[in-house]
This record gives C-alpha cells, structure tokens and sequence, in this order.
C-alpha cells in the first residue's frame, strides 16, 4: 500500500511544482468563461440560462489543458519504462496518477466554480448545483482524457490530437453534466436522473480509463 | 552445499530471441545464458541490437520470435519483475530533489528475490548516495546536478531496491574514471552476492566471471528474409558467432 501513496504523493507534489501547476488550469477557466459575456454580450438571463453549459465547457477545456504531459513527461525521462517493469500494477498506476491529477488541477476548478458563477450570473441554487454535477462529472473528464493521454504519449505534439480525440468522448458527460445542473435549477425533481447517469459514467470511466491507457502504455515502449 | 547452491541458482536463458524494430528486423535468433554470479557483456557496434536485446529481456520491446526465461525465479512474475533496467533515461524528476527522487524508486518498486528464496537486504538511500559519492547533494532538486550526477543517482536506484538480475546499457557512459570504478566495484559486488548481470558496452568493462555474446549486424540475407524470402534459407544463416 505504501508504493500507492508515495506515487500519490510524488505525483501531485510534481502536478503542482511543474509551470505554475493549479494556478494555470485555474486561470485557464477564467479566461474561457470570461470571454463568453463579451460574445454573447450583456444580457443577463441569456448567460444565466446558458452559465451552467459554459462553466462545463471551459471545466472540460481547462482539463484538457494538462493532459497531454500526464504520462509524457514520464516517458521522456524515462520513468514510464521503469514504472511498466515495476511489478505494480499498471492499471492502478494509472489510477492513482489520474487521482493524484485530479486532486492537483480538477479539484480547483471545481473550487473556483462557484466564483466564476458569478461571472455568467447564476442564482444561489444553480450555483450549488454547478459546483455539484462538476464535483461528479470532473473526474470522468481526468479518466477518459487519460486513454487519449495513453494513446498520443509518444507523440511530440499530441496535445491537440489528445484533444481531438478526448472530446468526442467527453460529449456524454457534458450532456448529462449539463442537464444535470440546469434541469435542476429549474425543478429540482428533474435533477436526480441525469446526474445518476453522470455518476454512472465518472464510475464507467474509473473502470474502463485505467485498463485502456495502461494498455497503451505498454505498447508505448516500442 | 553444492548441490543445494545448484538449486537455488538463477539463470536468464535467451532462444532464439528476434525482434523487429521499425519494420525491420534488428535481432535474429541470439541465444544466451547468464547464471547467478556472472556477468554477460553484450558487445558489437553502434546500431546492432545491444539495447534493443536489453529492452526485449526488461519486455519494454515486444520480441518477434523466441523466449526468454528466468530459471528458479519467483514463478508468478516476468523476468521483467526480477530486473533493474538502467538504460540511457535517468528516469529523474528534476523538480524533485535528489532524496526525494530516490525514496520514490525505492517504496515504489517491488524487491524480487534472488534464487534462494530471501530477498536481500538493500541500502539505505543516504547509504547509496554516499557510496555514489553524492550524499552531499541530497537535498538539492536533481536538475541542477550535472551529467554525471545524475548518472549516479540513477545507479543508487540499483542499489536500493534488491533485484537479482541488472540489464546495463552503456552503464559507464557520463561518468569520469572514479566513479566508473566505484560503479564496476558495485556490479562486482553484485555479482559476487549471487546476482547476474548483462551489460550491453563497446567499452571494455574489467568484471568477474565474464561471458561475452557478439553480436553482428542481421545480414542482408535475413532482410531479404523479412520481405518475404524463403524462411529455410533464413534460418540456416549461422549467427552471433564471429567475433
């Protein structure tokens, strides 16, 4: 159990020393959610009724953002070798990067969620539940993303094809974020089946992300 | 005593192993055996396969033809799980310090056993850096140490986490006449505590209980071969013998 959480620590203490670490993703977020109001243009209950999707696209953009170095980094410095020949499970290797991810970049978006909120003018209610479906949703975001960070890992610039690639796939978790939270909003019975699903699909991802990447991974060595 | 040593002896047996690269193969047919408390030494020029032999036995490259076995290993794991690979990565994080770096490698790789069945005590992280000769940098990140440094830090790796077998590739290059000594003595040491060691080198390497395997280049022959030649004429090639 100890090899968990030292990789848990190593790799969330490298998540936040490497350029500027939450702080980026962070900032990232707010520039995409700001630049929405100057498009669309001041008119309040237009970016209320539409916050919630812009808070979940600039949340997935911001994901994005660091993906591509998720297992990169540690192919070019060789580290990615050793960690496939370890004996350790490349599953829960996989795992426990992506959590240590999560909790280094995810976990602030999430936090800053409900000050951004303010930006797009959401009410007290769709702000607990942006916030909310975010919590739930974001870490299906980190999973899925990680396949794509798998599979682009020994390319030198797949940071966009990983974006290609990851955002097709994150479109259910986007529909059922989204409907999540502005269903909600409106009658809070419509709220609990679409965020289900939203949990059902962060747990397929907790399932299915690890084994696809580490299956990538181990082809990586090629 | 003897026969019971005989038992308990590991032994890395390679057949026929082949493997492509690129579309192209690059080893053919190299067979080889290393036993506990010797040494193998891969020679041959640039570009002929020593490193790609030592990924294929670590089961970083996927072999084409062959098999490779660790003889009176721990049975449910891969020769990939009894061996160190030190390759040509340092496998460092430079916004780590050098502690830090090593006590990772360290909790996160899993001891294997040698042929007797223990697991063999291994260093302390402050006792390898200081065998390194490095102990004073401990505390500083591991991108701002040199070449070199960094060459040896990646070696206190091997001395940290107990693994029977080392796969060595080009183990002495970076590193200046002393530390190249100090490194030689601990594959020495290693050797002598029973564990095996195959070392891919175009330089001499002055080691105990030495076998050498040279390898030549996979002739035009077998290229032909790979683009569809007949496969009899392939195999009669004699290989991996000159020298």
């Amino acid at each position: 159990m100890s090899w968990m959480k030292s990789l848990f620590v190593r790799e969330y203490q490298l998540a936040n020393r490497v350029g500027g670490g939450a702080l980026i993703g962070v900032l990232f977020f707010l520039a995409v959610v700001t630049i929405f109001p100057f498009g669309v243009g001041p008119d309040m209950i237009l970016l209320s009724r539409i916050g919630a999707a812009i808070l979940w696209i600039g949340a997935l953009l911001a994901t994005l953002l660091g993906l591509d170095r998720l297992f990169q980094a540690d192919r070019e410095d060789g580290s990615l070798e050793l960690l496939v020949m370890s004996g350790r499970s490349l599953e829960l290797v996989v795992l426990i990067k992506c959590a240590a991810h999560w909790a280094a970049t995810g976990l602030p978006l999430v936090l800053a969620t409900p000050v951004l909120s303010l930006f797009v003018g959401l009410d007290f209610q769709s702000i607990v539940l942006v916030t909310l479906t975010l919590l739930v949703g974001a870490p299906a975001l980190t999973l899925v993303g990680a396949v794509g960070a798998g599979v682009t890992v020994s390319m030198r610039r797949g940071g966009v094809l990983l974006s290609i690639l990851v955002i097709p796939l994150a479109i259910p978790i986007l529909i059922f974020g989204v409907s999540a939270a502005t269903a909600g909003a409106i009658d809070s019975n419509n709220f609990l089946v679409p965020f289900l699903f939203l949990c059902a699909l962060t747990l397929f991802g907790l399932v299915v992300g690890p084994l696809a990447a580490a299956a990538a991974l181990r082809v990586s060595g090629e | 005593m003897v026969v019971s040593g005989a038992m308990n002896q590991l032994k890395l047996v390679c057949q026929g192993v082949a493997c492509d690269r690129g579309g192209r193969r690059v080893l053919n047919h190299v067979d080889l055996e290393v036993g506990s408390g010797e040494a193998l030494i891969v020679q041959g020029p640039n570009g002929v396969g020593k490193s790609s032999l030592l990924r294929v036995i670590a089961g970083l490259v996927a072999k084409a033809n062959g098999t490779i076995t660790l003889e009176g290993g721990m049975p449910e794991r891969s020769v990939a799980e009894h061996s160190h690979y030190f390759g040509h990565l340092d496998a460092l994080k430079p916004l780590q310090t050098v502690l830090e770096n090593l006590s990772f490698w360290r909790s996160f790789f899993e001891p294997a056993e040698f042929g007797d069945g223990k697991v063999r005590e291994s260093m302390s992280e402050l006792e390898a850096l200081d065998t390194l000769g490095i102990a004073h940098t401990s505390s500083l990140p591991a991108g701002y140490l040199s070449a070199g440094q960094r060459r040896r830090l990646s070696v206190a790796r091997l001395l940290v986490v107990p693994r029977p077998v080392w796969l060595l590739d080009e183990p002495t290059s970076a590193l200046d006449k002393a530390s190249e000594e100090v490194l030689l003595g601990l594959i020495a040491d290693h050797i002598h505590a029973g564990g095996l060691v195959v070392a891919a080198t175009h330089l001499p390497l002055n080691l105990p209980n030495t076998k050498f395997l040279n390898l030549s280049p996979v002739t035009t022959e077998s290229e032909h071969m790979f683009a569809g030649d007949d496969l009899d004429d392939y195999f009669d090639e004699p290989e991996q013998d000159e020298g």
